[in-house]
């Protein structure tokens, strides 16, 4: 290998941000992956979305009163959640218009907060991240809810798929809905938390979206595109710092753009597979 | 012998008075061994009945008493396009007999991959679900409830949609299933297979008729239907069929 090459690929990890940043991509992607896969078949992706952006108020609030930003999170989660579900209660707005109002409505009110004159420097961290300054506190969280959140994906996953499989029939397979889209929302929950640090209120659902899409677009087994959506996540990490580091460009952005593209290159490359083997036909047999 | 269902005067309501129930009067026992055809229209109480003895629907009044229910439910309320095999689909099965703690293992598996062999499809086991064509869907979910080893299979218009050929397999299926000693309770709208069965159970919100093949003369399944059925004479053999007009095997929701 050429010393340019080579120095190109062990520059970045000379300094021990990046080596920690990296740390922090391989547990972020690993959870985010894994989780994303069932997020994106149990078509929750907005609701990710939502959730991530609702959580800013709490995030903002953490740093302007002092008190640890998973602490401000959960406590915006929880409010948020509150509000989503009072706002679906009512039947003149709906479901989907109360998740959007209160988001919406949400996401604003951190920003205001994140703009008043007593806020502090960088809060802009909080909405894109800041993959490089993660701190020890930071891995040790990840690398927490790694293990938790691989636990709990491993002894729900036969559950997981009777519910997604057919939502209907799963009581009289012994799986209670109601419970497993719980857990699973609980599940959410954590990785948003915990992710929000390295990637920021706006791109962490990147590192839960676009892996799964890509895994999507390759497999046609939960397990294996679990297993996928976890290395695309780490690879589109590492990728991303590469970028980062040699084009100078903000890491957060870059990871979530790779991640994007990676996807994009998957579902295209699907596409163009199954044009070639059927003509553009379906994925499944007819009903 | 003890039947594996027994059905005292069930009355089952989604709504209070003056709502009419959607279930009433309902009264029969199923034996081991047994195939019965449940007739009526959409909206008739099929699937109402099909949930009380599940024990998803509580009644309003009688009495179920009802062995261990597995249901085969239309392969339409699956979704096709999610991302599991034959044997996946098999092993969901046998998650009610295990604690919550624990998830489907090697035994499991190997118990799923009996059942795909039980009913034909035991070099299917890898192929996604989605790819398989409508009957051997239908026998993948039948292939899911053996797996539950329930005594009881109740299966929710397992024919619609399948061709001639698919159509024989699914019923010699059946008639191993319950020469085996299981129960099967199978809502349909064919009359002339439910002649070919061993019982059969009329339901129009009410009970209108239980017994053998016997009872299924034009009174009762105008009584059933109305009257809108068809009486169509075979061009080759001359002989006469009831049959009913093809809104009626739209799919109940």
């Amino acid at each position: 290998m050429a010393p340019a090459v080579l120095h190109w690929l062990t520059d970045p990890w000379a300094e021990p941000l990046m080596r920690r940043a990296f740390l922090e991509i391989v547990l972020l992607g690993v959870a985010g992956g894994a989780l994303g896969g069932w997020v994106l078949q149990y078509q929750l992706s907005y609701s990710a979305e939502s959730l991530a952006h609702a959580l800013l108020p709490g995030l903002v609030l953490s740093a302007l009163t002092g008190i640890p930003l998973l602490v401000g999170g959960a406590a915006g989660l929880l409010v948020a959640a509150a509000a989503v579900a009072l706002a679906g209660r009512a039947p003149e707005i709906g479901r989907d218009t109360g998740v959007a109002v209160v988001v919406t409505a949400l996401l604003g009110l951190g920003v205001l907060l994140a703009l008043s004159p007593d806020a502090p420097p960088r809060l802009n961290d909080l909405l894109f991240g800041d993959v490089l300054g993660v701190s020890d506190g930071d891995l040790l969280a990840a690398a927490a809810l790694v293990l938790v959140l691989l636990a709990a994906l491993v002894l729900l996953h036969s559950r997981l798929l009777a519910v997604g499989f057919d939502r209907l029939t799963a009581p009289a397979l012994g799986v209670r809905p109601v419970v497993v889209d719980a857990a699973l929302l609980v599940l959410l929950a954590l990785v948003l938390l915990v992710a929000v640090q390295g990637l920021g209120n706006l791109l962490v659902v990147s590192v839960l979206i676009a892996p799964a899409t890509a895994a999507r677009a390759l497999t046609r087994r939960m397990g294996t595109m679990l297993l996928i959506s976890g290395a695309t996540a780490v690879l589109g990490g590492a990728v991303g710092l590469y970028v980062s580091f040699h084009l100078d460009t903000a890491a957060g952005a870059s990871i979530a753009a790779t991640l994007v593209l990676l996807a994009l290159a998957a579902t295209a490359g699907e596409r163009v597979a199954r044009y070639r083997a059927t003509g553009g036909g379906p994925r499944t047999a007819p009903r | 012998m003890t039947p594996l269902i027994r059905v005292e005067g069930l009355r089952v309501a989604y709504a209070p008075p003056p709502a009419a129930p959607a279930l009433d009067g309902v009264e029969f026992t199923v034996d081991r061994g047994q195939r019965v055809a449940v007739l009526g229209p959409n909206g008739g109480g099929k699937t109402t009945l099909f949930r009380v003895l599940l024990g998803q629907l509580e009644p309003g009044a009688g009495t179920v008493e009802v062995a261990r229910c597995a249901v085969v439910p239309q392969t339409e309320r699956s979704r096709l396009e999610f991302p599991v095999s034959a044997l996946d689909v098999a092993v969901m099965g046998a998650i009610s007999r295990l604690p919550w703690w624990r998830r489907p293992g090697r035994t499991e598996r190997v118990r799923a991959l009996r059942a795909l062999e039980a009913v034909g499809l035991g070099d299917h086991a890898d192929v996604t679900f989605g790819e398989l064509s409508g009957g051997q869907r239908q026998r993948v979910l039948i292939a899911r409830a053996l797996v539950q080893d329930a005594p009881v299979i109740l299966l929710d218009e397992p024919f619609t949609g399948l061709d001639a050929v698919s159509m024989q397999q699914l019923e010699d299926l059946l008639a191993q299933l319950a020469s085996e000693g299981r129960a099967l309770l199978v809502a349909t709208h064919d009359v002339e297979q439910a002649r070919r069965w061993d019982r059969v159970l009329c339901l129009n919100r009410r009970q209108i008729a239980d017994g053998g093949p016997e009872v299924l003369t034009r009174s009762v399944l105008e009584a059933t239907y109305g009257t809108e059925l068809v009486d169509i004479e075979c061009a080759v053999h001359g002989h006469h069929e009831l049959v009913l007009p093809p809104h009626h095997h739209d799919h109940e929701h």
